[in-house]
């Protein structure tokens, strides 16, 4: 592989951006196309199936093989509310690969002393979800149950199509939820598509259980199935 | 903490930007059980010092082996692993299952 190909590729993982290296595997010529690029490329349908799957494999293209390796940004977990749950959830996160935020307004729960080495964020989610630009392949967890808190931060998971959204509350809880998102707009659908009440039914009980199963949920969701790139035209709702 | 497949690219990137030889290897089919899924990567450097993985620990030493061939001649490889019988006790996958994998040199 050619220096240049791999920077780039490392150049895009950083930014966030997928990306498929294209391998001749006899003689080893290769190519770098960017996400943007696929719909133009002669391998169009081939590259744009790779990276709706997410996942590397072998082709074929005019009695040549050649090997896609596919590169979809790294998934990230984003958290509203720094309660008991999350404290438990955040080093169980690390330990299974994934990148974990927390965001919380109440400075009381948003503290160093709470979180050691999780990256922290004590801001109301609507002023700090733009900086972290929620995507296709961030999972966000909702863990107050405080609708100021909890429902603009579910309101940008929503519309950013996140490939999990969970949130806790009873089904009680859940059913008010619904109808504000409907009354601002959201489609079925897409409500639909948020997991509550959260988590596996493991029987959790304790918080560090109920971690336990929002972060098999969220592999579950990541791995069962291929990363929605095909997710269904959001509706003119607000952002 | 363990080493996610973007670390690996990044270390790879790093090794060779400090002037090391370097080689990407990649699983690019399995058949059967196998332990690493396609596209997963181990890195070389020249010097034998690994990061990744392209099976449970059970071919890592041949890879790597094949690997310093391939930094120093500059061809690529395409290595086969099926089930170990014993002569290949060294780099057989006890799992039962089959994997290519492609090995080349950052140039």
């Amino acid at each position: 592989m050619r220096l240049d190909l791999l920077s780039a590729m490392n150049v895009e993982r950083a930014a966030r951006r997928a990306c498929v290296l294209v391998t001749e595997l006899e003689g080893g010529a290769q190519r770098l196309v960017l996400a943007q690029d696929v719909e133009r490329d002669p391998l169009a349908e081939q590259l744009d199936a790779a990276l709706r799957s997410g996942k590397s494999g072998a082709i074929e293209h005019e009695g040549r093989a050649c090997f896609l390796t596919v590169q979809v940004p790294p998934v990230r977990i984003v958290v509203i509310g720094a309660v008991h749950i999350t404290q438990a959830l955040a080093p169980m996160a690390r330990l299974a690969g994934f990148d974990l935020t927390i965001i919380d307004p109440r400075t009381a729960f948003a503290t160093p002393e709470r979180f050691p080495d999780v990256k922290l964020i004590a801001e109301w989610p609507q002023n700090a979800l733009p900086a972290i630009a929620p995507d296709r392949y961030t999972a966000m967890a909702f863990f107050t149950h405080d609708p100021k808190i909890d429902d603009p931060g579910l309101e940008a998971a929503l519309s950013a199509e996140c490939f999990y959204v969970g949130a806790l509350g009873s089904r009680k809880t859940h059913g008010k939820r619904v109808e504000r998102l409907k009354e601002k707009g959201f489609a079925d659908a897409q409500i639909a598509r948020i997991r509550a009440p959260v988590g596996l039914d493991i029987g959790a009980v304790s918080p560090a259980e109920i971690a336990v199963s929002v972060l098999g949920e969220i592999i579950l969701a990541l791995r069962k199935k291929p990363l929605r790139a095909d997710a269904p035209a959001r509706a003119g709702a607000a952002t | 903490m363990l080493a996610s497949d973007e670390d690996i690219l990044a270390r790879a990137e790093e090794w060779r930007k400090a002037g090391k030889g370097v080689a990407i290897a990649t699983v690019t089919e399995t058949w059967g059980s196998a332990p690493r899924p396609v596209g997963s990567h181990l890195v070389i450097d020249e010097d034998g010092n690994f990061l990744g993985s392209v099976s449970g620990g059970c071919v890592e030493g041949e890879v790597v082996s094949e690997a310093m061939d391939t930094i120093g001649d500059g061809k690529p490889r395409m290595l086969e692993f099926g089930v170990a019988d014993e002569a290949a006790w060294r780099v057989g996958l006890s799992c039962g299952g089959r994997i290519r994998v492609y090995v080349e040199k950052v140039d």
